[in-house]
C-alpha cells in the first residue's frame, strides 16, 4: 500500500480511538470540573465496563446484536451505579479532601481491578459485534490515465467502526445538550461554581455529587462497551485508557468540556497515526513526558484560560 | 548616618484585570515609629501592603527597605532583610505546638545557635504571655491567644519593620486593650505599618498616620491632621467635604 | 529527656531487629531482608509526604534508578560493588533534582499528576531500551559480582546483616534529620507553607532540597536491592511501585520517624499472606489505602502518638 492510503487507514484508527477516548476524558473532566477531584479510579470503570458488557452478552446470547444492545443500555448504568456507591460510601466521607480522594481512589482502582481478577479471572474475553461488514474504501489518484478512482487493496473499514464514531458523536451531542440545555446541567454548573451557595440555594449537592460522579464512570463505561467487540474485555486494560483521559484532560484544560473534545480527538488522532508509522513504546514516551512539560508550564492545559 | 525613612514606595501601581487597586502611591516610613494605614474597605489597604512585602507583585513602581531597592526581590529574601509580616487572617502553623511556632519563627537567624535560639524563644513567649501554653498544640488555642501568638512569631524574628495586617480584627474588648499595650513597649525597638480598623486602637498608638481611599494616597499627618481633614472625612462618611 | 527517649527507642528498636535475626526462621529472616531494605525505600518517601507534606506519586523512578544505575554499572561498566553503589545512588539524586526543578513549579494535585508521568516515562524508557535493559524480564546480577571486600553478600547472614546496616544508617540518619533545622522547616512547609515564606524561608529551595534527599534514599532502597537480592527489573519502576511508598507511609503513620517500618512490616506480611490465597494480592493494598483514608490517616505510629505516647518522634 502507498503512502497515502496507509495515512488514510491510521486516520480511521485515530477516528475510532478519538471516539471511545473523547467518552472517557468526557467523564474524568466533567468529574473533575464539577467536584474538583481526581478520579484515579476512572480505568477501572471503564474497564468494568468491559467485562460486564462481555457478561451480559454471554449470559443473553442469540443473536449478537441482542447482547450488545442489552449491554450498551443495562452495563453504563450499572457501573454508574457502582461509582455513585463508590461516592456515598468513601469520598462523601472524606469530604471530597484532593489529597485523600487521590489516596483513596487509588485504593479503588486497586480493589475494582483485584475483584475482577478473582471473579473473572486473567483471560482477555471477547465480545462478539453486532454487525461488521467490511466495506472497501475508494482512494483517488493521478496516474498514467489522469485522474483516476483505485481499490487499494487493504483499505477498508468495518461498519462498525464507524458505528462507533456516530455513536460516540450522537452521545456527545446528547450531553452537550442535557449540561447547557436542562437543569439537570444548570444545577451541575452552579454547584460547580460554588458548592455552598448552590447548597443554600437548595441544590442538593451531596446527592448531585453522587450523580455526576456515576455519571463520569457510566460515560467510561459505555466508551468500553462500544471498544470490546475491537478489543478484547481484560481485567489488565484500565491503565491506558486512564493515561490518555489524564492525558486529554490536561492538554485540554482541567475541566474545561469544549476543551476536553478537541484535545481527544486530536490525541486519539496523532496516537492512531503515530503508532501505525512509529514505536509505539516510543510514542508513548514523547507524549507522556510533553504532557509532564505541559502542566509544568502551562497548568491551565493549553487551551485553557488563566485564571483570573 | 542612618536615613529618617526606613520603607520608601515610589509610584507602586496595581491593577487587577483593569481595575487599578493601588495608584501611584508615594509613601514613606518614619524609622522607629507607629504608622497606621487607614482607609475604608476596597481602599486597597491590603494590596499596598501584599506589594511592600512581597506577596503582590506591582504592576510597575518601586520599593526601597533601608536605602536599597527591593522591588525585584521575592517575599522571603524581604523577610530576610528584617521585615515581619502577619496576616489579616491568622497564620500560623496549626499542627505544631505554641513553642515550635515561634521557635521556626526565631530560627531563621539563630538556628546555628542552639543557646540564642532557646533563650529568643523563651524570652518571646515569656513577654507575650504564652508562657504556660508553650506545649499545647496551636490548632487548639483560642482565636485570641491564636492572634497573638502570630504576633509572638513576627517579634521572635527581631524585625526592623513589622508590618501588621488589621491584627485587632475580631479581638474582644480586653484582648485589644491588652494588644495596645503591647504595641507600645514593641514601637521602642522596632518601626511597625499598622493596618488598623479600629480608630481607637490608632489613637492610642500611632505617631503616624496614613489615609488610603480608591488605592489612592489620600492624606498623611498626626491622628488629629488626619482627624480635622475634610478630605477624608468625605471617604470615610461619604459626606461632601464642606459640612 | 524527650531526646533520650526517643535515642531509647530508636536503638531499640534496632536491637530488636538484631535479635530477630537469631530468633527467626529462615523464611522470614529472608523476609526481614526485603523488610529492611523497602524501609529505606519508605523512609525516603516519608520525608517528602509526611514531614514536606508534597505527595508524590512517581517515586518509582528514584528506586529505580538506583536499582539500574547499580546493575548496569556493573554489568557493563564492569564496576564494582561499591563504586557501582555510589552509582545508583547518584543516579537517582540527580533525577531527583531534575524532577525537582520542573515538578516543584506545580503545586498540589498537578504536583502528583507531573510526577507519576515522569515516572511513567522513565518506565518506558527503561522498556525502550530492552536490549540494555531486557525490559519486564529484567537481568539477574551474578553471584561471584555480588562480593564485598571478600564478604559474599548472597548468603542468608551476610544478606542480613548488609540490609541492617543501610536501614541502620538510614533511619538513624533520618531521624536527626527530622530533628534538625532543616528538618522543621520542612515541616513548616506542610503546615503552612505561605506562613513558612513570610518567615523569610527559601520555601522553593527547601521543598528541593527534601525531594533531593528522599531520591537519595530511594536511590540507596533501590542499589541495596539489586545488590542483596541480584535482580533488576522493570517492574520496580511500574506504578506499583509508586504507590507503595505510600501506603506503607499512610499505613505506619506519615511523619514519624518509626512508622515507615512499621508500614513495611504489615504490609510485607499482609500480601505475603494474602497472596498464598490468590493471584488478585493486591486486593488487600486497595483495601488497605481505602479504609487508611476512611478511619485512619495517621496511620498506625500516629495514632499510637495522638491516643497515648504524644512524644513519639
Amino acid at each position: 500500500m502507498d503512502f497515502g492510503p496507509h495515512l488514510m487507514l491510521a486516520s480511521i484508527e485515530g477516528a475510532v480511538i478519538s471516539a471511545i477516548l473523547v467518552l472517557t476524558a468526557m467523564g474524568l473532566s466533567i468529574v473533575f470540573g464539577v467536584m474538583r477531584v481526581v478520579n484515579v479510579a476512572h480505568g477501572e470503570f471503564f474497564m468494568l465496563g468491559a467485562v460486564f458488557a462481555w457478561a451480559v452478552s454471554t449470559l443473553i446470547g442469540g443473536h449478537a446484536g441482542f447482547g450488545f444492545v442489552a449491554a450498551l443500555l443495562i452495563v453504563p448504568v450499572l457501573v454508574g451505579c457502582i461509582a455513585a456507591g463508590v461516592d456515598q460510601l468513601i469520598l462523601k466521607r472524606i469530604d471530597y479532601d484532593v489529597d485523600r480522594t487521590i489516596v483513596a481512589t487509588i485504593g479503588v482502582l486497586y480493589i475494582v481491578q483485584q475483584s475482577t481478577l478473582m471473579l473473572y479471572g486473567p483471560e482477555a474475553r471477547p465480545v462478539a459485534p453486532p454487525f461488521n461488514t467490511r466495506l472497501a474504501l475508494p482512494w483517488f489518484e493521478f496516474g498514467a490515465d489522469g485522474f483516476q478512482m483505485i481499490w487499494p487493496w487493504g483499505l477498508s473499514v468495518t461498519t462498525y467502526k464507524l458505528f462507533v464514531i456516530i455513536a460516540a458523536i450522537s452521545v456527545l451531542g446528547m450531553l452537550w445538550f442535557v449540561l447547557t440545555r436542562t437543569k439537570i446541567g444548570l444545577i451541575m454548573r452552579a454547584t460547580q461554581q460554588d458548592r455552598e451557595m448552590a447548597q443554600a440555594f437548595g441544590v442538593p449537592v451531596n446527592r448531585v455529587y453522587s450523580w455526576v460522579f456515576g455519571l463520569g464512570a457510566g460515560l467510561a463505561a459505555l466508551g468500553a462497551v462500544l471498544v470490546v467487540p475491537i478489543q478484547q474485555a481484560h481485567y489488565l486494560m484500565g491503565g491506558d485508557p486512564l493515561l490518555l483521559a489524564f492525558i486529554v484532560v490536561i492538554i485540554g484544560g482541567l475541566g474545561s468540556l469544549p476543551g476536553t473534545v478537541i484535545a481527544a480527538v486530536l490525541i486519539g488522532m496523532s496516537d492512531g497515526i503515530i503508532s501505525v508509522f512509529f514505536s509505539p513504546t516510543l510514542a508513548k514516551i514523547i507524549a507522556t513526558f510533553l504532557v509532564a512539560m505541559v502542566l509544568v508550564f502551562r497548568p491551565q492545559g493549553l487551551m485553557g484560560r488563566v485564571a483570573a | 548616618m542612618v536615613a529618617v525613612n526606613i520603607l520608601e514606595t515610589k509610584g507602586l501601581t496595581k491593577i487587577y484585570g483593569g481595575l487599578q487597586a493601588n495608584t501611584d502611591i508615594d509613601f514613606s516610613l518614619r524609622r522607629n515609629a507607629i504608622t497606621a494605614l487607614i482607609g475604608p474597605n476596597g481602599a486597597g489597604k491590603s494590596t499596598f501592603v501584599g506589594m511592600v512585602s512581597g506577596r503582590t507583585p506591582p504592576t510597575r513602581g518601586s520599593v526601597s527597605f533601608e536605602g536599597r531597592d527591593i522591588s525585584q526581590l521575592p517575599a522571603h529574601k524581604r523577610m530576610q532583610l528584617g521585615m515581619a509580616y502577619t496576616f489579616q487572617i491568622t497564620s500560623i502553623f496549626p499542627g505544631l505546638t505554641v513553642e515550635d511556632n515561634v521557635a521556626l519563627a526565631a530560627g531563621r537567624r539563630l538556628a546555628h545557635d542552639k543557646v540564642a535560639h532557646a533563650e529568643k524563644t523563651a524570652t518571646v513567649l515569656d513577654r507575650i504571655g504564652l508562657k504556660d501554653r508553650a506545649g499545647q498544640v496551636a490548632s487548639d488555642l483560642s482565636y485570641g491567644h491564636q492572634r497573638v501568638l502570630e504576633i509572638a512569631m513576627g517579634l521572635a524574628q527581631d524585625p526592623k519593620l513589622f508590618i501588621l495586617d488589621e491584627p485587632t480584627q475580631g479581638l474582644a474588648e480586653g484582648e485589644v486593650e491588652a494588644f495596645v499595650a503591647l504595641m507600645r513597649t514593641m514601637a521602642e525597638e522596632t518601626t511597625i505599618l499598622l493596618i488598623e480598623h479600629n480608630m481607637r486602637v490608632v489613637a492610642e498608638t500611632a505617631d503616624h498616620v496614613a489615609v488610603l481611599d480608591q488605592g489612592r494616597l489620600l492624606a498623611s499627618g498626626s491622628f488629629d491632621e488626619i482627624r480635622a481633614n475634610a478630605a477624608v472625612q468625605s471617604a470615610y462618611l461619604g459626606a461632601p467635604a464642606d459640612v | 529527656m524527650t531526646v533520650s527517649r526517643t535515642t531509647a527507642l530508636h536503638f531499640g528498636t534496632l536491637l530488636v531487629l538484631i535479635a530477630l535475626f537469631f530468633v527467626l526462621p529462615a523464611y522470614h529472616v529472608g523476609a526481614f531482608s526485603r523488610i529492611m531494605v523497602l524501609a529505606i525505600y519508605a523512609i525516603g518517601f516519608n520525608l517528602l509526604f509526611g514531614y514536606t507534606g508534597l505527595l508524590s506519586l512517581g517515586h518509582a523512578m528514584f528506586f529505580a534508578a538506583g536499582m539500574y544505575g547499580f546493575g548496569l554499572s556493573m554489568n557493563f561498566g564492569g564496576l564494582s560493588v561499591l563504586p557501582a553503589f555510589a552509582v545508583g545512588v547518584l543516579a537517582a539524586g540527580l533525577l531527583a533534582l531534575g524532577v525537582g526543578l520542573l515538578a516543584l513549579r506545580t503545586i498540589g494535585v498537578a504536583f502528583m499528576i507531573v510526577t507519576l508521568m515522569f515516572a511513567q516515562t522513565f518506565y518506558l524508557v527503561i522498556l525502550y531500551f530492552g536490549e540494555y535493559t531486557r525490559g519486564d524480564e529484567g537481568f539477574i546480577i551474578q553471584q561471584a559480582q555480588r562480593n564485598l571486600a571478600g564478604i559474599d553478600l548472597t548468603t542468608e547472614t551476610a544478606r542480613y546483616f548488609a540490609a541492617f546496616t543501610l536501614f541502620a544508617i538510614c533511619f538513624l540518619a533520618m531521624a536527626r534529620l527530622v530533628q534538625s533545622p532543616f528538618g522543621k522547616r520542612l515541616v513548616a512547609i506542610r503546615e503552612n507553607e505561605e506562613r513558612a515564606r513570610m518567615l523569610g524561608y527559601d520555601v522553593g529551595r527547601l521543598k528541593l532540597a527534601a525531594l533531593v534527599v528522599s531520591g537519595l534514599f530511594s536511590g540507596v532502597a533501590g542499589a541495596a536491592y539489586a545488590m542483596l537480592f541480584g535482580y533488576v527489573g522493570a517492574s520496580f519502576a511500574a506504578v506499583h511501585y509508586s504507590i507503595f511508598p505510600l501506603l506503607w507511609v499512610l499505613l505506619g503513620g506519615a511523619g514519624t520517624t518509626i512508622g515507615p517500618l512499621i508500614g513495611v512490616i504489615f504490609m510485607f506480611y499482609l500480601i505475603d499472606i494474602s497472596s498464598s490465597f490468590t493471584n488478585a494480592y493486591m486486593l488487600v493494598a486497595g483495601v488497605a489505602l481505602v479504609l487508611l483514608t476512611l478511619f485512619a490517616p495517621q496511620g498506625i505510629a500516629g495514632t499510637i502518638r495522638k491516643r497515648a505516647v504524644s512524644w513519639l518522634p
